[in-house]
């Protein structure tokens, strides 16, 4: 799950990680009170899940009440490269000398989190590490050990960081580590890490992904999830406990087990169709599960033709034959179906769709022959 | 021969009085697998169709010889069964449960790394099956059986998707390891294509992958190195968008890295052939056992 800015930096916060004031707002009246509060000038910027607000014009800075008044009103509403802008952050601002740049990944090839420093910050750092490789310090932390001093003065002196600040950016640096294992974030990362006129440092913007798997320990960072900006069936699925990803074809896809659902997709477009959406029913899927997939997957409008395609395992083809002869009960799709059952329980299934008859439900006895059915079926 | 389960292993299934992992402890139980304990907090004493139940893996390892763990226990739970497991002196912990914390799974990994003692496969795995000899996790078994393919994979259903089309060519499996499809596995396929290497029993190896981290990328670098048999490798996910999780934790094309194109011109750049679809794996399969054959 991914942070908005502020979320970021209210996470940062709490660990002591320094970051400038500010206040959130969804409202024009509500961020002139804030810019009001914290006092001039001030920077109105975009909480948009998505890089380059700064180019797109969603941030601005503010001198006075009726620029505030000004930059909220044309931010909130604004749409970021297909993201509508909600809500705004605004935050006092900051005297820069210089833009660092800060991370921390969670690096699964090798399975230790890496530590990032770079003095060349404000920029994009992928940038940064093609034209200039040496310019990013790295290191990896053993993370039964944790980040120790010794850690940020060599991150410090590697990226070549003024001497002043120093201990200061190795100050953040460790803060950065707890909030990162603290959250269990999967990345977080500061760019720029300002150092100000005053020779002071904070982090001036804040990128934070979170793991969905550890959202259990913590109550208050799984309430933060931004549910404006996703797709409304995807919104229903994991309602309803389902793994779906909408694509842009229309052939409706259902699967049992992420490796099988991605090899259905891939098969589907050899055979020359367009999938409609990824859905994995998961290990061991009862009737009223795939019922829900099914209306999940006729919810997108896109669909002409849904393929089945099931390997039981835990799974057991008859509970998947008896869930989609309950949503032809309840939602009488138009659209034609193919289905594929092999594995636990396979002639049952296939038995008891027989016995049902349902209108436009062709079955299939190879992965390959449904795609091909498949595709034929959503063109027709 | 087979890798890394057979007639020698004494199961412990961690999670054995719950509704799953009581099914699949039966079932492996009923294929021939010695299951010689389970371990539930509080319910020590008891028996599940006979089999003991102990309060900790201690005292299962002591009383019944157990030197093979299978984690069956929620999300939450997990990470501490498997450094119990460790603590305890099981030497293979097959991790069934799905949806640990990455930080959790971060902590097993380099805890367990310093033991060489103790292997450690998935977590979120179907587990491990040789046929004919034993089968730990939730491979449905009936579709396979024994012969000279090492299949190694990231998912489950693709492994059965596989083996199936594999099985309806008459090939046989010497073993099938899913070593899952989270961040942070704790086997390898390295460290599988590496047991299928030194296993006399096997003598062609399919290795099914898909997008997201650079596994499948290592694997090609070590087998041009380090592997004489043939291997035939397979990649799901041509078709996933960048920045969208596939259903595994660990299925997520970053940026340009992790793509299936990316792996795919990896494994061939090394002389691994690479299937487009499940049934070409088994093709290709095919073809490399007759020539093997002549």
């Amino acid at each position: 799950m991914d942070l908005l800015e502020y979320q970021g930096k209210q996470l940062f916060a709490r660990h002591g990680v320094p970051v400038p004031k500010g206040v959130p707002a969804s409202t024009v009246e509500q961020a002139v009170a804030g810019a009001d509060e914290l006092g001039y000038p001030c920077v109105v910027k975009a909480q948009v899940l998505i890089g380059g607000r700064g180019k797109a014009g969603g941030i601005k800075v503010a001198n006075d009440r009726r620029e505030a008044e000004e930059h909220a009103g044309a931010i909130l509403g604004m749409d970021i490269r297909g993201f509508t802008v909600h809500e705004v952050w605004v935050e006092q601002a900051s005297d820069i000398a210089a833009e660092y740049y800060a991370s921390i990944v969670f690096d699964r090839a090798a399975k230790k989190p890496l530590v990032l420093l770079s003095t060349q910050g404000g920029m994009d750092i992928e940038e940064v590490a093609e034209r200039d490789p040496g310019a990013i310090a790295k290191l990896h932390v053993d993370p039964l050990l944790g980040f120790q001093d010794f850690h940020a003065r060599r991150l410090a002196f590697d990226a070549g960081v003024d001497a002043d600040v120093i201990r200061g950016v190795g100050a953040l640096l460790t803060k950065l580590y707890d909030a990162f294992v603290g959250e269990e974030a999967m990345l977080v990362e500061v760019n720029p890490l300002i150092v100000t006129a005053d020779r002071s440092v904070a982090a001036l913007d804040a990128k934070v992904t979170l793991d969905d798997n550890a959202l259990f320990r913590h109550p208050t960072n799984a309430e933060l999830r931004d549910v404006s900006g996703e797709d409304p069936q995807e919104r229903m699925a994991r309602e309803r406990g389902l793994t779906y990803v909408k694509l842009d074809g229309n052939v409706g896809i259902l699967g049992n087990g992420a490796g099988l659902v991605m090899s259905t997709l891939d098969v589907v477009a050899q055979a020359g169709g367009s999938p409609a959406n990824f859905l994995d029913a998961g290990g061991g899927a009862k009737a009223e599960e795939i019922t829900s997939a099914v209306e999940v997957i006729l919810s997108n409008d896109a669909v002409t033709a849904v393929l089945f395609n099931i390997f039981g395992g835990i799974t057991r083809c008859d509970e998947v034959a008896r869930g989609l002869i309950e949503a032809f009960a309840q939602i009488e799709p138009t659209v034609p179906f193919v289905v594929r059952l092999d594995g636990t329980n396979d002639k049952e299934g296939r038995a008891l769709l027989a016995e049902a008859d349902l209108p436009n439900v062709h079955t299939e006895a190879t992965m390959l022959g449904a795609a091909e059915k498949v595709v034929e079926l959503a063109r027709s | 021969m087979s890798v890394f389960v057979d007639r020698e292993t004494r199961l412990c299934v961690s999670g054995i009085t719950g509704r799953e992992g009581t099914f699949h402890t039966l079932n492996n139980k009923r294929y021939g697998t010695q299951v010689v304990s389970g371990v539930t907090p509080g319910k020590g004493g008891q028996d599940v169709e006979g089999i003991p139940v102990f309060n900790t893996f201690h005292d299962a390892v002591e009383q019944t010889g157990a030197n093979t763990a299978m984690i069956f226990v929620p999300p939450r739970f997990a990470a501490d069964s498997i450094l119990e497991a460790e603590d305890a002196g099981i030497a293979l912990i097959v991790a069934i449960t799905e949806g640990i914390p990455a930080h959790d799974e971060l902590r097993v990994y380099n805890h367990l790394a310093r033991n060489d003692d103790v292997r450690l496969v998935g977590p979120n795995c179907p587990g491990i099956l040789s046929p004919g000899k034993a089968n730990v996790g939730i491979i449905p078994a009936a579709f396979f059986k024994e012969g000279n393919v090492g299949v190694v994979s990231r998912s489950g259903t693709l492994t059965y998707q596989i083996g199936n089309e594999l099985a309806q060519r008459g090939f046989g499996n010497s073993s099938i390891v899913g070593i899952g499809g989270d961040p942070v596995p704790g086997t390898s396929f390295i460290d599988v294509i590496a047991a299928f290497e030194s296993d006399p029993e096997t003598e062609l190896i399919v290795m099914a992958g898909e997008i997201g981290g650079s596994a499948e990328e290592e694997a090609a670098d070590y087998i041009a190195e380090h592997v004489s048999k043939p291997v035939v490798a397979y990649i799901a996910g041509f078709t996933a968008p960048p920045g969208k999780t596939m259903g595994h934790a660990g299925a997520i094309v970053s940026g340009t890295s992790g793509t299936a194109k990316a792996k795919q011109e990896a494994l061939e750049a090394r002389g691994v052939r690479v299937g487009q679809t499940p049934t070409q794996v088994a093709e290709l399969a095919a073809e490399i056992a007759g020539s093997l054959a002549r």
